[in-house]
């Protein structure tokens, strides 16, 4: 009963609010006359009576808050009237409110922008079902230095039946021309095995895929294609299944379109945009016979990580004890587990969440500052705030009213920011990388979209505090008597200097941050090449490679070195080429994803049964004369190492360094194995001869000087994937035309792609430097004005308090240069205050960014000094306006003022 | 004249109870009503009163409406509801029974003890 009543009540006054305001107004008056009427019949004058009437009755405004209360309507009415009193306010300050939702706007834009990137690559990294069951499984041979050495097909049937794994599959990646549509192409293709996409967990958008029982040897003739070739290539024809495509001269049937987004959760960009998926099963008996392959599994339900690598472990012991010949003890053959997220997203991690702190960081200094306006303009409402205290309203709801403005502000801006960010979407998707390790797309979803609201809500609350607690500390005595426009405690204007003190620190942490970045870059930049990449750019194309080798017509080094020869004939014709080359795709500096050959040196192959990696390329003999990467013993390629000639090879100063440090490598001979399919696929059991060593030129990586390298003579092997290196006055709009149409005129075929300056190829290989070094370049940029412009409100704010002073020291005979100074040294003190303590910050965020640098050590001197002078001498022109406006005071129109 | 008493924390709510069990009354005739029983002897917080009064009918032990008063102005009327019957008749005893009870504890004399 009572609980009914209570709940209509509630309802009533819920539902007729208006109604039971103006209720209650009437019922009060009518107290407040009755009483008057009273004590006028007892003999006081009217005016007298209504006086005492009002005054004994107390505080009205209260009585109504608690008779609301009473009612148990305070929370959802009080708030309704609070967002509409905070809606009038902030109407009534259009300025004031513009630059708050402003700045909130960026700060939310620019976090929520951030978060966005986080969310598609670190926090969803695999867009697959049960992603956490998906995991990588390398091969490691500690004992001969190699990691992910390749599986053995024995292995491989091994991990299928150890019970660890739902799916185990091997997968590996490739490219190949795609003719017989309007413009030949080249596509990255994957041969996997048939349980690939049922380990996926994905099913096709049109048709089927394949069979994971499937048990055919060799590569099937059915296909499974992306979306986008299906789109690209086909033109979304909706009868594809059962058509054939012709994949480097060998026909192959459709059998399935992958839903749009669908994509291999590949380490390399080129992996993640395979295009096209071939069933692949390997039949082998040999265990010590590695394969270049990639092996991906899916655990079996609930199975950890740590339990199957544990389970893992204990199978690798027992192969190892029942096949000694195969696992020699040196070697110390392991197979470790990773999850696939890690091996997507592991390199990246870093930067993100830089630049996840980066931005939060801005976020941070944009409410200090609006704490800083809110305190300002606090200070003007301090009179209306104490007679709203003096007339009866609670502290607690003054706070609340001040919490209910400052969080409408934060969820304006917040609103705000999405909005821009909608609007600029486009644009900042352009200036993310390619190579950002991403299987998602970006999307502004339901995740992001919370983060948004939580981030306004937290930023409505930090810079809402400050103020809200100082309203609920006034002295009303004091305020109401100072009168309008009166002074701020001194309280308020200690935590403004608080507030611009953190916003200092703040800002020299991200700007040293910003300042290392951009020191690495600057180094990276000015490396020594060792190369010239000036009015160089380099084509590709790619050869076929058939299935069955006597339809290869480049399959010979004799045939392949007639093409290459013809091909290079015709690019000296080219307008502007005054040199030209030819090179395997490795040769590219700085581009390709690494090629790594086994090497063996004569008079040590018994060392170990698994030998060192090094980096293999063949080029012809121009190509080092092209890229003016000098000699220093020896000789370079001739047109006479043809493959009736001695097998020779160029090496670098770094491997000579490495394997025949304070001996002469020429003359000395190695044998190399299989490389990465498709580039010097030949495994050759003949000896190479060491003939020359060139300088060490930074062509595999620019943080790296020293990467052991050998080149082989083009016209000894049959590279397939092929470069043309140009050097000239090249017109770079027209050159990949031209090329085209001279290799087309050659062989029709063949796809011509990926034309680029070598400049280019240098600024590309740092997009992902650039990338965060730009963006929190830019937040350290924001933060400095953020903080100039909090310094110059304070101290604004601190000349004006101090008008009145300044006007009579200037009466008194003080000098206007003296006036100066002291504003100036106020403003300097928190400025170095603030320096002092970020400089304890930036120790610590630049020890732990340290392996995002190069060159510079996360203590860096120069960056330190500098950014804090900087900042320092901002934070002086900061000041100088409002100063040099003290310097100007009248002290007659100051002390009249009064 | 003695000063008049503070009110006791808790016993508004009884006296307003009784008040209008007495016949319906308007906000400023509670008061009034009080001030006249008590004959004066008890001081009440005016702003006070009206959370009381709309705590009790918030709870149901008090009815309103709006009637005419005696010099013809518009007021809200209070009258005991059935529920507020009851609970002051609880009230009534608790307040009897701690009241001796209290007394009982002042009046105590070395002796007894």
């Amino acid at each position: 009963m009572t609980l009914w009543s209570r709940f209509r009540s509630w309802l009533r006054t819920t539902v007729r609010r208006s109604r039971m305001e103006s209720d209650m107004d009437t019922e009060l008056r009518f107290h407040i006359e009755a009483y008057a009427e009273d004590l006028v019949r007892k003999g006081l004058p009217r005016p007298e009576a209504r006086r005492r009437a009002r005054m004994e009755f107390g505080g009205i405004e209260r009585a109504k808050e608690e008779c609301r209360e009473a009612r148990g309507v305070t929370f959802l009415e009080s708030l309704a009237q609070d967002i509409r009193f905070a809606l009038r306010m902030l109407r009534k300050s259009p300025g004031f409110t513009a630059v708050a939702v402003l700045t909130i706007a960026l700060g939310i834009g620019a976090t929520t922008a951030i978060f966005s990137l986080v969310d598609a690559t670190l926090l969803h990294p695999l867009p697959y079902p049960h992603p956490e069951e998906l995991v990588r499984i390398d091969d490691d041979l500690p004992g001969t230095g190699a990691t992910d050495a390749g599986i053995s097909i024995p292995e491989f049937k091994d991990l299928q039946r150890s019970g660890i794994f739902q799916y185990v599959v091997l997968e590996i990646f490739g490219s190949a021309n795609l003719t017989g549509v309007s413009q030949p192409s080249r596509m990255q293709y994957e041969g996997v095995s048939p349980a690939y996409f049922a380990m996926l967990g994905v099913k096709p958008e049109l048709g089927q895929t394949f069979d994971p029982q499937d048990q055919t040897p060799g590569f099937t003739l059915d296909v499974v294609i992306s979306d986008g070739l299906w789109k690209r290539a086909f033109g979304s024809d909706p009868h594809i299944l059962g058509k054939s495509v012709r994949m480097d001269n060998d026909l192959y049937r459709v059998i399935g379109v992958m839903p749009p987004g669908f994509r291999d959760p590949g380490r390399t960009a080129d992996e993640r945009n395979t295009e096209q998926w071939a069933a692949l099963n390997f039949s082998s008996a040999n265990r010590s016979l590695r394969v270049p392959l990639e092996t991906v599994g899916r655990l079996k339900p609930g199975l950890t990580v740590a339990a199957a690598q544990s389970q893992l472990d204990a199978l690798v012991a027992s192969l190892q004890k029942q096949f000694p010949d195969a696992y020699p003890a040196d070697s110390k053959w392991t197979v470790r587990l990773v999850p696939l997220k890690e091996t997507v997203v592991g390199n990246v991690r870093q930067s993100l969440i830089l630049l996840l702190g980066a931005v939060a960081l801005v976020l941070v200094i944009g409410c200090v500052n609006v704490a800083n306006l809110l305190l300002a303009r606090a200070s003007v409402r301090s009179r209306e705030m104490a007679l709203r205290q003096a007339m009866g309203a609670a502290r607690k709801r003054l706070v609340r009213q001040l919490l209910t403005e400052s969080l409408l502000l934060s969820l304006l801006g917040g609103v705000a920011g999405l909005v821009i960010l909608f609007c600029m979407k486009g644009f900042l998707l352009r200036l993310i990388p390619e190579s950002l390790p991403r299987l998602n797309n970006l999307s502004i979803n339901w995740t992001v979209m919370l983060f948004a609201l939580a981030a306004s809500l937290a930023a409505g609350v930090i810079f809402g505090l400050a103020p809200a607690r100082q309203a609920g500390r006034l002295n009303l005595a004091s305020t109401l008597r100072e009168g309008r426009g009166s002074k701020g405690s001194k309280e308020q204007t200690r935590t403004r200097r608080v507030l611009v003190v953190t916003e200092f620190a703040l800002s020299l942490v991200l700007m040293i941050a910003a300042g290392l970045l951009l020191h690495s870059f600057w180094d990276l930049l000015n490396v020594r090449l060792g190369f010239n990449p000036q009015h160089v750019m380099s084509v590709q194309l790619w050869l076929p490679s058939p299935n069955d080798p006597k339809t290869d017509i480049y399959g010979t080094a004799a045939q392949e070195a007639v093409f290459a020869r013809e091909l290079l004939r015709r690019s000296r014709l080219l307008p502007g080429v005054r040199e030209a080359a030819l090179g395997a795709e490795p040769s590219i500096p700085l581009q390709h994803d690494g090629n790594r050959s086994q090497l063996i040196v004569e008079g040590r192959e018994t060392q170990s049964k698994q030998p060192p990696l090094v980096e293999r390329s063949e080029v012809t003999p121009e190509y080092f004369h092209l890229l003016e990467i000098p000699v220093l013993r020896g000789r370079l390629f001739n047109e006479g190492d043809d493959e009736k000639a001695p097998l020779v090879a160029v090496i670098n100063q770094a491997m000579a360094e490495t394997y025949w440090r304070g001996e002469n490598p020429l003359g000395k001979r190695l044998m190399l194995g299989r490389g990465r399919p498709g580039v010097g696929l030949r495994v050759r059991k003949t000896w190479i001869t060491i003939v020359g060593v060139i300088a060490d030129a930074r062509t595999e990586s620019l943080a790296n000087a020293t990467v052991p390298q050998i080149y082989l003579s083009l016209y000894q092997d049959t590279p397939k994937e092929l470069a043309i290196f140009l050097r000239g006055d090249l017109n770079v709009g027209a050159i990949p035309q031209e090329v085209r149409a001279m290799v087309q005129s050659v062989n029709p075929e063949l796809p011509v792609y990926g034309a680029k300056t070598l400049n280019d190829a240098v600024s590309a290989s740092l997009e992902q430097r650039r990338f965060s070094m730009d963006i929190v370049a830019a937040f350290a940029i924001t933060a400095l004005l953020l903080a100039a412009l909090g310094i110059y409100g304070v101290i604004s704010y601190i000349v004006n308090e101090r008008t009145h002073e300044i006007g009579i020291r200037l009466a008194l005979g003080a000098q206007r240069g003296d006036v100066m100074r002291i504003v100036l040294r106020q403003g300097l003190s928190l400025a170095i205050a603030g320096v002092a303590v970020g400089l304890v910050g930036a120790l610590i965020v630049s020890h732990l960014m340290a392996g995002l640098l190069y060159g510079v050590r996360p203590t860096d001197l120069l960056t330190f000094a500098g950014v804090a002078i900087l900042l320092i001498s901002v934070a002086l022109l900061a000041c100088y306006i409002p100063a040099r406006r003290a310097m100007r005071v009248d002290p007659i129109v100051a002390l009249r003022y009064e | 004249m003695n000063k008049p008493l503070d009110l006791l924390q808790g016993t508004l709510d009884m006296l307003i109870l009784k008040a209008v069990s007495l016949g319906p009354l308007h906000g400023y005739g509670v008061l009034l009503r009080i001030q006249q029983i008590s004959k004066d002897r008890l001081e009440i917080q005016q702003g006070s009163l009206y959370p009381a009064l709309y705590r009790l009918e918030h709870q149901g032990w008090i009815a309103s409406e709006w009637g005419e008063s005696e010099n013809n102005r518009k007021a809200k009327y209070y009258r005991l509801t059935a529920a507020g019957k009851r609970r002051l008749q609880t009230e009534t005893d608790k307040w009897n029974r701690m009241s001796d009870v209290i007394a009982g504890i002042l009046h105590t004399t070395p002796e007894e003890v």
